[in-house]
Formats: C-alpha cells, sequence, structure tokens
C-alpha cells in the first residue's frame, strides 16, 4: 500500500491520526486546524452545532472531501495522497476507493441503493469490490442482517422500508465490506423519534463488540451511554473535547454549555412529543420534565391544543 | 362498528355528477367517425384489399425486416451505445473529454438526417472511395523516406458498401448519439449524488459507480424517452431511400403501387406496416418503464405515460 506514517505499525498507536486539518468550501474555511487522534475500539462523538464543520470532517477522514491543508491518516495510510521524498501526489481514483474499503460510512440519508433489494444492497460491495463469491457473500449478508434484526427482510426494496430499518441495512451493508472503523453521519436526523431507539440499539451493540466509531450525532443521550470521547467542534475547530462525563456534565467551555444546554431543552421537547404520540394524553407529559423556555414551542401548542398544565 | 342509526351514518350511496356534455360530444364524434368509416367502404379509390395485398408482397416485407426493423435496432443500437458514453464524456471531469462530447452533439444536433443520409451515401464515396487502414500520415512518411510500402495495412473499398444498409445504420445512428447523449446526461444528473457517494464510500470505483448504481437508476428517467426517440427512428428508416438503400418498408411499398399504378394502396400499406411495428414498441416501452421503475413504488398510469409521451413528442 502507500506511505506508512512514521510511527504506526504498534497497536497502541491511533487508527485515525488528524493534524492540522484544514477546508475550504468556495473561500470559505469550513475547517480550521484540526487535530484528531482515535484509537482502535474507540467510539468518539463528534457534536456541535449545525454548519461547524463535523460533517465536512468526516467526510475529509475517507476522501469524500479533500482537505486543503494537514493530514490524515487512517491505520498508517496518507489518506488521498501519496508522500514521495516530500512532494505530495494526489492518488488516482482507483487507489483512492482502495482506501476507503475498509472505511464504513453511514449517512445521514441512509442513501440505500433504491433499485435492489435489502440483500443486494448487502452483497454489492464484497462481490464488487472485494470479489468475493455470491453464496459467501450472501451468508455473510444474512448473518449480517440478523444481527442489525433484518434477517427476515432480504427481498424487500429500501422503498418498502421504513428509515429505521433503512438506516439498520445501510449500517450492515458497510459491515459488509468488514471495515476497521465505522463513520456516521448524523444516522438518527432523518428518523421519526420512534424509530430512533433501533438504530442507536444497532450502534450500541456495534460498539460492544469493539468497533472504532466516529459518530456525529445530536443524540446525548447516545453519548453519555456509549462513547469513550467526546468532541466538541465550533465553527470549524475543537473547542473542547473528553469522556462524556466531564464534556457533556461539566463543560468548561461557554460554548460548549450553551450548546448543550440548548440540546437539553430539544431532548426534552423531543421526548414531550415522543410521549405525546405513544400515549394520546396531556397527563404523562409532566413526567418528562419542565418545558420553560419560551422560544420553543410546546407540544400542545404544536399541536394546536390548549396547554393543560 | 357496522351498526347504523340516523345519528350513526353508514355506507355512502350518493347520486355521481351528470356530464351531460359527455353524451354531445360522444355523439358528434359517432357521427364523425361514421362518416369516416363510410368513407373508407364507398370510396373505391381506397382500394383497401389491394393495400393489404401490397403489405404482404416479399419486396414490401423485405423492406420491412430487412430495412424497415433491421434499421432501426442497428441505429438505436449505435445510438445509445454512444450517446451514454457521450453523456459520461460530457459529465467527466476531463475537459478534453467534455469538449469532445459537446462539439459532436453540437454537429450532429445541427445536422438533417436526410442531409448527413446524402452526405454518407454519396458525398463520401466521391471524397474517399477508398479508406486506408495503416500508419497515420504513413503515405506521405513513406514518399519523404523512400520507402516500398505506403505502411497502410488494409484498405476498405468504401464504394462497395456506400449503398447499403450499414450506412444508413451509421448514418442515423450518429445522429441518434446526439440526442441520446442528452436524455441519457438528464438521467444520470436526476440520480442523487449520495448514491454515488455511498458506493464511493463502500470502495467502488468510479466506472464501476457508474455501471452499477448510478446507470440503472438514471435508467428510469432515460427509457420512456428512449422509447419515443425508437419510435421515431422507425419512422426515420423512411429516409434511407437516400443513402440510396432501396430495401426498406416505404420505398418499397411506394414503388409497388406505383408499379401498379395503385399509388395510394401502396402508401397505405406502408401506413399499415408502420401503425403496427409502433404499436408494438409502445407495449414494449411501458414493459421496459415497469422493469426499471421497481423498487421505486412508481407503476406509471396511462395517463402519466401518455403525458410523457406528448412532452416528449413536442
Amino acid at each position: 500500500m502507500s506511505q506508512r506514517h512514521a510511527a504506526t505499525g504498534f497497536p497502541d498507536e491511533p487508527l485515525v491520526r488528524a493534524v492540522n486539518v484544514t477546508k475550504a468550501f468556495h473561500g470559505t474555511e469550513v475547517l480550521k486546524g484540526i487535530d484528531m487522534d482515535v484509537h482502535r475500539g474507540e467510539v468518539v462523538v463528534l457534536c456541535g452545532p449545525s454548519g461547524s464543520g463535523k460533517t465536512t470532517f468526516l467526510r475529509c477522514i475517507n476522501q469524500l472531501e479533500t482537505i486543503d491543508g494537514g493530514r490524515i491518516w487512517v491505520d498508517g495510510d496518507l489518506m488521498g495522497y501519496e508522500d514521495r521524498g516530500g512532494t505530495l501526489h494526489r492518488l488516482t481514483d482507483k487507489r483512492m476507493a482502495a482506501q476507503r474499503r475498509d472505511i464504513g460510512m453511514c449517512f445521514q440519508r441512509f442513501n440505500l441503493f433504491p433499485h435492489k433489494t435489502v440483500l443486494e444492497n448487502v452483497i454489492e460491495a464484497p462481490m464488487q469490490v472485494k470479489g468475493t463469491s455470491r453464496p459467501q457473500a450472501e451468508a455473510a449478508a444474512r448473518e449480517l442482517l440478523d444481527q442489525v434484526g433484518l434477517g427476515d427482510k432480504p427481498s424487500a426494496y429500501p422503498a418498502q422500508l421504513s428509515g429505521g430499518q433503512q438506516q439498520r441495512v445501510a449500517i450492515a451493508r458497510a459491515l459488509a465490506m468488514d471495515p476497521k472503523l465505522m463513520l456516521f453521519d448524523e444516522p438518527t436526523s432523518a428518523l421519526d423519534p420512534e424509530l430512533v431507539g433501533e438504530v442507536l440499539k444497532v450502534m450500541r451493540d456495534l460498539a460492544t463488540r469493539g468497533m472504532t466509531m466516529i459518530v456525529v450525532t445530536h443524540e446525548m443521550g447516545f453519548a453519555r451511554e456509549v462513547a469513550d470521547r467526546v468532541v466538541f467542534i465550533d465553527a470549524g475547530a475543537v473547542v473542547e473535547e473528553g469522556p462524556p462525563d466531564q464534556c457533556l456534565g461539566n463543560p468548561q467551555h461557554q460554548r460548549t454549555r450553551a450548546f448543550l444546554s440548548r440540546m437539553r431543552r430539544e431532548e426534552a421537547a423531543h421526548a414531550r412529543a415522543v410521549v405525546q404520540t405513544v400515549t394520546g394524553t396531556a397527563d404523562a407529559l409532566g413526567a418528562v420534565g419542565g418545558l420553560d423556555d419560551e422560544s420553543t414551542p410546546s407540544p400542545d401548542e404544536a399541536a394546536g391544543r390548549h396547554p393543560t398544565t | 362498528m357496522t351498526s347504523t342509526s340516523p345519528d350513526r351514518p353508514g355506507a355512502i350511496h350518493a347520486r355521481p355528477v351528470q356530464h351531460p356534455w359527455r353524451w354531445v360530444a360522444l355523439a358528434v364524434i359517432a357521427v364523425v367517425a361514421g362518416m369516416i368509416v363510410s368513407s373508407f367502404v364507398t370510396n373505391e379509390r381506397w382500394n383497401f384489399p389491394f393495400a393489404f395485398e401490397i403489405m404482404q408482397q416479399s419486396p414490401v416485407v423485405e423492406g420491412l425486416w430487412k430495412g424497415t426493423i433491421f434499421g432501426t435496432i442497428g441505429a438505436m443500437v449505435l445510438g445509445i451505445g454512444l450517446g451514454v458514453v457521450l453523456a459520461v464524456m460530457r459529465l467527466s471531469a476531463n475537459p478534453v473529454l467534455r469538449g469532445v462530447a459537446f462539439v459532436y452533439t453540437w454537429f450532429f444536433r445541427a445536422i438533417p438526417r436526410y442531409v448527413l443520409l446524402v452526405l454518407l451515401g454519396t458525398g463520401l464515396g466521391f471524397l474517399y472511395p477508398g479508406f486506408d487502414i495503416g500508419v497515420p500520415f504513413g503515405q506521405q512518411i513513406a514518399g519523404a523516406v523512400g520507402l516500398e510500402s505506403d505502411l497502410t495495412f488494409f484498405t476498405l473499398d468504401y464504394n462497395s458498401i456506400s449503398s447499403t444498409i450499414w450506412v444508413g445504420i451509421l448514418g442515423l445512428g450518429l445522429s441518434e448519439a446526439a440526442y441520446m447523449a442528452e436524455i441519457a446526461r438528464a438521467g444520470i444528473l436526476s440520480v442523487d449524488r449520495g448514491q454515488a457517494e455511498a458506493a464511493q464510500a463502500l470502495g467502488m470505483p468510479p466506472g464501476k459507480t457508474m455501471r452499477r448504481i448510478v446507470l440503472p437508476q438514471a435508467m428510469r428517467v432515460i427509457v420512456p424517452p428512449t422509447g419515443n426517440e425508437t419510435i421515431a427512428m422507425v419512422k426515420d428508416t423512411s429516409l434511407l431511400a437516400a443513402v440510396p438503400v432501396i430495401v426498406e418498408l416505404f420505398y418499397q411499398s411506394y414503388q409497388f403501387g406505383q408499379r401498379t399504378f395503385q399509388i395510394m394502396p401502396g402508401i397505405v400499406a406502408a401506413t399499415i406496416w408502420y401503425l403496427i411495428v409502433c404499436s408494438i414498441l409502445m407495449v414494449g416501452q411501458s414493459w421496459l418503464e415497469r422493469y426499471f421503475g421497481r423498487g421505486f413504488g412508481v407503476v406509471p398510469t396511462r395517463t402519466q405515460q401518455k403525458l410523457a409521451e406528448i412532452e416528449a413528442d413536442h
């Protein structure tokens, strides 16, 4: 393969090392020198306001976006470039594709192949990229579909599935390439609230099995429970990072605190909305917690009812 | 749940809205249709029995198969294949390929098919009676260096094929490719970018991403207008006489009518054949649309199909 990072080859070296990554879109700098190490088996949650650059950074890791400055290594491979005697040469599309094989990615909008069945979605890359035989790929795919709880849907088309089911197929599709790293780009934000749980459960299982994961999400509950480390990004730079207890429980930075309190309000509103759809009564709302923020319309108002609390 | 009472109304048995004007329109159309049919029967110049006979004459049937149908298939295969390649070139990151595709499309869209066929049939044979295949500028180089050979490996005598269906297919296919390129380009652009990204993220190289993921989805958008192009091509094969290729439905049918001093039945015979062939193609088109629409939950209704056709025809 290509250049090895000087200090890799040892198991305790980071799987992902990003150094001073910068990126601009049409002159607007969206990443302003991000440094990040992700170790094997670690689950890192990237959070931050929309437009902070966290999704862009995630897409830079597997070169869906090219970076303007800095370096990103994954498992010792310099992503997107080859260092020949101090000069960087852009990799050909083919070699870049080879680099991406071992990095799984899940998208906000799932991006399943709509013209293929669930099973065909999962076996596509192993067969086309790795050259796995069909029986072998299908056996592995069925196992993965069982793992994400969709063993009974191999011949369904994506359009026949709910959003949560589609995202779980997308996870199985990524896992079929046996990746050493999984990237999740807001995997639950396009889902109805009652479907979020099933996707998070699959991700939690994955983390338990020791998968290295980088997750962009607004699900603070997931971050607290599963993440080894939370990285708060704002305006294209890392503001704060640490274990979830510290970063979410006792944030040091004003910007982190502001973001978290906004998230907490939204979560409460979400929870109330879910409770309301489930129970259909306003009585249960009181149990979920105060909602004293004027700027967020209460679920009662949103539903056009008179507040009962 | 199903129990009904005055304050719990049950199933609705309402009177539909009346449409008196529909009956008026139906009456008018029935009268007009009756007049037309009556003229078919009473005006002996139509001479339908003879038209049916012409339809079955072996030169006419041969013209239908070897000229119209074979010509359509050949030109569409060439047109679709080259058109998709041109569309991919047009969307490529390589500026040279983009430029070539653009110039090609510009040139062949600006040339009328009839003129192109005359040009290929007559003009090329006059300009380049033989095509030499060898080292570029081989004759000049050989002349300058004083070689005995002129560095030509193979010579194709163009005049020997200039009046064959192959030249017709070449002309119609090259012209069709320019239109198909635009159709295929629209199809490729209609596929969500996330699809290519998902394939890329799985490690698929760009070529495979295009062939396995993007193009099959683009087909859903490409097929309906391609069906229209195919049907239009059936009709354009009547231009093959410009090459001149005479083993072709309309030419044969018309000539047969002329030779027997029955011009009208000759024309009618060709017309009926065109109606039959195009009707069969329309059935095939709707089948293809259902096939490529799988996974999208869209089975186009007759109305939608019709609208698409009307839109594409204008």
